[in-house]
């Protein structure tokens, strides 16, 4: 069971990064436009 | 695919070209910042991929720009060039000439205000719903290895739950703890005082129940439904927000401009905010009166339409009134202000669609109402829990049973076992879901709900009162009559030099075709061309005898033919009649009231199936027809479009507009149609009620929910294990419930 000890971190750390990465694109406004976004993509040149 | 970039409109065809107008002067709302000048707009009719690269690609091309995007869920464009490089008219000219219609926000009025609630919101989300999750992957292994797993792993298990538990529980609370605090300090009781106390007992209990090494820790449990609350927060706040943009946008766009001239003759552009008494304005035809005033000089026709309903044109002179709001129609004129934008008319029937939305705040939500019998009752079944459970052995022994006592401890892990399992998670999530999906189904068919409960109020009207000009009708006068085509299209000549609705409603009859050579209009009379004239009766064909049928006309002479006499009526929509209908079916009763001619108001209503109608009804009829109705027990709705519905409009249990309508009447509305169809309106009608019926089904499932969960945590029956799975499963019940009306009604939707 002494690998717990290294699993735990681990796995709280991996849920963490995912959780800054929300902030992210929360911060950077990548919200702010969705339906923007989803057409943008059709654009081919930029 | 190359897209032509000089085609009009939407490229995809979603959509036709939306009318290009441009009626405030971009010029006034330029932000100037250092080095930098940027211009908001509101960009009308942009649909998809190929209206963003049009315009974003359109607008760069022009010399100067340095910067243009569109954002496409809002409709605002931000462009910015270096200071003194581009001319904002430029600007709105090229979005015009590419088919879509802009206008200048007000930065004042429209700041770019970043949704900082909602973002909150989100970010207690996430924290709420990673802990969830984190702590479930510790919580799985717990349920599992029950039995097997030894004391010490269970309580390492525990001790990194709490760990992420107990931050993120008292950060995602936050919302909950202000609120509930916020009720406590005005001494009352609201959803949010349950759910806070259940945060905080069942984190200390958890806490202690590790340290004692004991089987049973609730930090699973109190982070998924905190995440599970947040989720139905987070819809209920959208929804609101989605209200207050919708008004703020249509507030901005209402700013007008106009243009000033000075003491030494030169003409300004200022905001209409900025006008004061006796400032000197110059209307061109087609501008809007900005405030109340009189006119100096110059003769014209105004449209008072938005103001009375009427759907002729009256001639006005130096020395009239004219109010703000009335369009200029003919020639330009030069009128002296007598009051500032906050005393003009329009001031005033803004401050009547204030008064009426007062009346309307007496409205309880759904979710209200239901929280107001579910917080007592929550409160008091916990408390009983407890003293049942620590006097009840002692009660039981004194009625002669041999019980032994269960201490505090049991006494109030049951307590809060009935706090958590009765959490509203499906009660909070119950009503905002389904308004969600309900908002979002109509915006696809062209149908803006401003607020849920908007959709609630809607749901129960069991009146309609329609306005007739602009709402039943499309507010254009449409040639009625037979004519000769070449007689036709020489009138037609004649009338394109001309602004007037009648003129301009023969040319849309003839077709296209050239200007008569110099056809010039006299204003109030008509047009003449050499020997012909088009126009008003006595200036035409003084010796035609009177047609004494009351419909808008006009007469045409070329001088050697009797004179022609052409008359116009103002259609009613194409469905008009259906829609009608389609009310009364649904047990909605029917009216007209209308600030236009009674005759008018009568071949309306006769012609769209109305038995009950008013004709030149004044604002204050209308606002006191919905009263007398509002008096009487009933719901009305109220469907109309000018400045004289406004006030009605905002009266009414519910109201509706066009999207045609004046911005003051789609701001005081609680839904607006667009398109040149009434049908939507009974979709939406139809939507609201089975969302209403959403809702309620949600409701009781909920209170079922509780009635069996409860009994169960006050008897100490509840194991987290239990926990989780009926808050998840009832969450999940009541979103899979709204997710039907998704899907509901399939077949309307061509």
């Amino acid at each position: 069971m002494d690998i717990m000890i290294f699993l735990i971190p681990a796995a709280v750390l991996m849920g963490l990064i995912g959780l800054l990465a929300f902030f992210w694109t929360l911060r950077s406004g990548q919200y702010e436009d969705l339906k923007g976004a989803a057409n943008r993509i059709l654009l081919d040149d930029e | 695919m190359a897209l032509a970039l000089t085609e009009p409109g939407c490229p995809s065809g979603l959509a036709p070209a939306e009318e290009a107008r441009t009626r405030a002067d971009p010029a006034v709302f330029v932000h100037r910042d250092g080095a930098h000048e940027t211009l908001e707009l509101m960009v009308k009719g942009a649909k998809c991929a190929g209206c963003i690269r049009k315009i974003e690609g359109g607008l760069l091309a022009l010399p100067g720009v340095s910067d243009a995007r569109l954002n496409l869920s809002t409709g605002r464009l931000r462009i910015a060039w270096a200071t003194g490089a581009v001319d904002p008219h430029d600007v709105t000219a090229a979005l015009a000439k590419l088919g879509y219609g802009a206008v200048a926000f007000d930065p004042e009025a429209a700041k770019q205000q970043v949704d900082e609630e909602g973002r909150k919101l989100l970010r207690y989300l996430a924290v709420a719903g990673f802990a969830a999750m984190n702590i479930m992957m510790f919580s799985v292994p717990v349920w599992s290895g029950h039995g097997e797993m030894g004391d010490g792993t269970r309580t390492l298990l525990h001790w990194v739950s709490a760990l992420i538990a107990i931050p993120a529980a008292l950060y995602a609370a936050q919302p909950f703890f202000r609120s509930a605090w916020a009720a406590l300090s005005a001494r009352r009781a609201n959803m949010d005082v349950p759910i806070s106390l259940a945060v905080f007992l069942t984190l200390g209990i958890s806490v202690f129940e590790t340290l004692q090494q004991g089987e049973y820790a609730y930090f699973d449990g109190i982070t998924m439904l905190l995440f599970f609350l947040l989720i139905g927060r987070y819809l209920d706040h959208r929804l609101r927000e989605q209200a207050r943009t919708a008004a703020r946008d249509l507030l901005a766009l209402q700013t007008l401009t106009a243009s000033r001239i000075g003491a030494d003759g030169r003409i300004t552009a200022i905001a209409a905010r900025d006008i004061g008494v006796g400032d000197r304005l110059l209307l061109a035809a087609g501008d809007r009166a900005p405030v109340d005033g009189v006119i100096e000089e110059g003769a014209s026709e105004l449209d008072r339409s938005m103001l009375t309903g009427e759907t002729l044109p009256q001639p006005a002179r130096a020395g009239d009134a004219i109010h703000a709001g009335v369009i200029n129609l003919s020639q330009r004129i030069v009128m002296r202000a007598t009051a500032g934008v906050q005393e003009s008319s329009v001031a005033e029937l803004a401050r009547l669609i204030e008064i009426g939305e007062q009346g309307r705040a007496a409205f309880v939500r759904l979710a209200d109402k239901a929280a107001q019998l579910y917080v007592p009752v929550v409160h008091t079944l916990a408390a009983l829990t407890f003293v049942g459970w620590l006097f009840g052995p002692a009660l039981l022994r004194w009625a002669g049973l041999e019980v032994a006592d269960v201490g505090a401890r049991i006494a109030l892990m049951n307590a809060v076992a009935v706090l958590i399992i009765t959490c509203p998670c499906a009660l909070g999530l119950a009503v905002p879901a389904v308004q969600i999906v309900a908002t979002g189904r109509l915006f696809k068919r062209g149908v803006l709900v401003k607020s849920g409960d908007a959709l609630e109020r809607l749901a129960q009207i069991d009146v309609a009162v329609f306005d007739k000009t602009g709402t039943l009708t499309l507010g254009k006068p449409r040639l009625g009559s037979d004519a000769p085509r070449q007689t036709l299209l020489a009138a037609a000549s004649l009338a394109r030099v001309s602004r007037h609705p009648l003129s301009r409603a023969l040319v849309e009859a003839a077709g296209l075709g050239a200007a008569g050579k110099d056809a010039r209009e006299i204003p109030g009379e008509g047009i003449e061309a050499g020997a012909m004239r088009l126009g008003r009766r006595t200036f035409a064909a003084p010796n035609a005898p009177d047609a004494e049928d009351g419909a808008a006309e006009l007469w045409f002479n070329d001088g050697a033919y009797p004179p022609v006499r052409f008359a116009f009526a103002d259609a009613l929509r194409a469905d008009a009649a259906e829609a009608v209908l389609a009310l009364k079916r649904r047990g909605i009763a029917v009216e007209l009231i209308s600030g236009d001619r009674p005759a008018a108001v009568a071949a309306a209503a006769r012609e769209a199936g109305i038995e009950s109608w008013v004709g030149g009804a004044a604002p204050a009829d209308k606002t006191a027809r919905l009263a007398t109705l509002r008096a009487q027990g009933k719901k009305p709705l109220m469907i109309g479009d000018g400045l004289n519905d406004a006030a009605a409009l905002a009266a009414a249990h519910a109201s509706a507009s066009p999207g045609t309508a004046l911005e003051a009447s789609q701001a005081a509305s609680d839904i607006v149609v667009q398109g040149a169809n009434l049908m939507p309106l009974i979709e939406a009608i139809d939507i609201a009620r089975a969302a209403r019926r959403r809702a309620l089904e949600n409701l009781r499932f909920s209170a079922l929910y509780n009635l069996i969960a409860a009994p169960m945590a006050a008897a100490g029956l509840l194991t987290p294990l239990i926990a989780a799975l009926a808050m998840s499963g009832s969450s999940l019940i009541v979103t899979l419930n709204a997710l039907r009306l998704q899907l509901g009604g399939r077949a309307w939707t061509s």
